[in-house]
């Protein structure tokens, strides 16, 4: 940018914008304040923006009423257990394409992608026979192996984006040390490639966590996460405002916050590096 | 250096996955092509044998069918809509010289983190609840009879709840876009005398063009398959039922999966329609 631009024209993009930003991120600060509210000052009319009495109440109920840490653990072993499981079947794959590319790497690589595009729900009866057969429904492990499927093409493919961007010649350079091929990948890539391993697991811990079609349909009792614990609020039992807004700033939070970090990564894995 | 023996190499590293995406794709995939030929209630009898193409004249001459195709195309539609429109118009906002540049981008991408079943019941409940939601305040406060959003506006309402998780989504894709923009030939232009609207219109626009293709093509399959959404507000009623929630309600509540399956073929040719678009973009950018 070689343009100067003046002071108040810089005040005035930065008023608009910040006005916008505050617009879009309302609903989410709102859930966030109202969490801290009683159930009386959630709906007291007008309603309340920042003077009342902060507590902490709702959410120590919301963990004793309905187990709060059991949905979440779910959540955290589904999410992160489908993306670290994706990453140790892609890593091998994404090297196969990265490293000794052949005429069909190409197709292997947009037919992957195109099993993304499958509705759910076009299958959703053949998964679910499945899983009773296997005795999988409503189990941790059922999920961690759709949610592994379904993000599995955009692991190979980020995986393979930053694996290409690694020189060859260093990778040959250690088999001519000796390393084997487990070496080669274990010690010598997987080091240097840590940083887009990273972002590919950042993103795509984001993706499972907030999965809502799986985790709502394959899960009762047992393995629901967080998407199924806040869906159970949705028939209203009462007043129940800042308990609802306690509870979803929980589960969001974390996420959020990783969210943060990844936005980067959230362009190229998504878009599969079409928009740069 | 490709020989011989680190080709073999190269495919025992990708059988896992292609192997289990194989699998994925296509055991599902056969056994719903499978059930749509037959008459098959699981609590009814079960497997009452072939039917031919019985489930899929049923499924579209349904009275519920093209209710629910319009349904998924008004969402579908005017989800695109906004979130293009806004996103552009967001874009070239953020792209522009301010104080605190990086507090704004992080507040306007926080939605696309939100999980569905979260923004569906907040918005639900704070915010489009006749009696104690924000916008009954904010009508009654100015003197207007609050709306039951979720029955009297109903599929406005989801798109404006879809909307919210995906214009963070759509702007920054479309924000990366903006930023390749070479800066001087906008200042070329504006020495030339061309106005702000053609400056965007000649230069501005066509640039984004290959970016605004893709959030179509990548928001149209997320949006075919929205599910929870309408499964947290109104469970398909007030004329919400998508296809997706419309095949959903065969399979699972009337468990009449025949069909239910012939419906979700419908929907996977739908989906494979705009992924083929989809695929030629991404293919192009893979040979660049």
């Amino acid at each position: 940018m070689a343009r100067a631009v003046t002071p108040q024209r810089k005040a005035l993009n930065t008023a608009i914008a910040w006005g916008i930003g505050l617009l879009i991120f309302f609903p989410i600060l709102w859930t966030i304040l109202t969490s801290f509210k009683t159930e009386a000052q959630a709906i007291s009319d007008p309603p309340v923006f920042l003077f009342f009495d902060w507590t902490l109440e709702n959410y120590s109920v919301v963990q004793e009423r309905s187990d709060y840490m059991r949905f979440l653990w779910n959540s955290v072993i589904i999410a992160g257990g489908s993306t670290i499981l994706g990453i140790i079947i892609a890593i091998p794959a994404a090297w196969s394409m990265a490293f000794v590319p052949s005429k069909r790497t190409k197709d292997i690589l947009l037919w992957m992608l195109s099993t993304k595009m499958l509705p759910a729900v076009g299958v959703l009866y053949p998964i679910y026979l499945i899983f009773i057969r296997m005795g999988i429904l409503d189990t941790r492990l059922g999920l961690v192996v759709v949610l592994m499927l379904i993000n599995l093409p955009i692991i190979v493919w980020m995986l393979y984006t930053y694996f290409r961007e690694i020189p060859g010649e260093i990778l040959e350079a250690a088999r001519m040390d000796g390393a084997s091929l487990k070496e080669e990948i274990l010690y010598v890539l997987t080091p240097m490639a840590m940083p887009g391993i990273a972002s590919t697991l950042l993103l795509n811990i984001i993706l499972a966590w907030n999965e809502a079609f799986w985790t709502l349909n394959l899960t009762a009792a047992k393995a629901a996460p967080l998407t199924a614990f806040i869906a159970s609020y949705s028939s209203p039992e009462g007043l129940f405002y800042a308990k609802l807004s306690a509870a979803s700033t929980m589960a969001i939070a974390p996420i959020l916050i990783l969210g943060w970090f990844s936005q980067k990564q959230l362009v190229s894995g998504l878009t599969f590096g079409a928009v740069k | 250096m490709a020989t011989q023996h680190s080709r073999s190499a190269a495919r025992i590293m990708m059988a896992p996955a292609v192997i289990l995406l194989l699998g994925w794709m296509l055991v599902p995939l056969l056994m719903t092509l499978w059930f749509s030929f037959k008459k098959y209630l699981p609590l009814r009898g079960g497997d009452l044998g072939w039917v031919g193409f019985d489930n899929y004249v049923r499924f579209i001459s349904s009275s519920s069918f093209w209710p629910s195709v319009q349904a998924t195309l008004i969402i579908v539609g005017g989800v695109l809509a906004i979130t293009i429109i806004f996103g552009v118009l967001l874009a070239i906002l953020l792209n522009q010289p301010m104080w605190g540049q990086g507090v704004v981008r992080i507040l306007v991408i926080a939605p696309f983190f939100v999980m569905p079943t979260v923004s569906a019941l907040v918005w639900k409940n704070m915010f489009m609840d006749p009696v104690n939601g924000l916008f009954a305040h904010l009508w009654k406060f100015f003197g207007a009879e609050p709306i039951s959003w979720l029955s009297e506006a109903s599929l406005q309402s989801i798109i404006l709840i879809v909307s919210w998780q995906w214009l963070p989504f759509a702007t920054l894709i479309l924000l990366t876009a903006i930023q390749s923009l070479d800066s001087e030939q906008l200042e070329a232009a504006e020495m030339d005398g061309a106005s702000p609207l053609s400056r965007f219109g000649h230069i501005t626009l066509p640039h984004l063009s290959r970016a605004i293709t893709v959030v179509l093509l990548i928001q149209t399959i997320f949006l075919l398959s929205i599910f929870a959404e309408i499964f947290v507000t109104t469970q398909g009623a007030f004329g919400t039922k998508t296809l997706t929630y419309l095949i959903y309600q065969r399979v699972l509540e009337s468990q009449n999966v025949g069909l239910g399956s012939a419906g979700g073929v419908y929907a996977i040719i739908l989906a494979n329609i705009v992924a083929i678009f989809l695929m030629r973009i991404v293919g192009k950018n893979l040979d660049a």
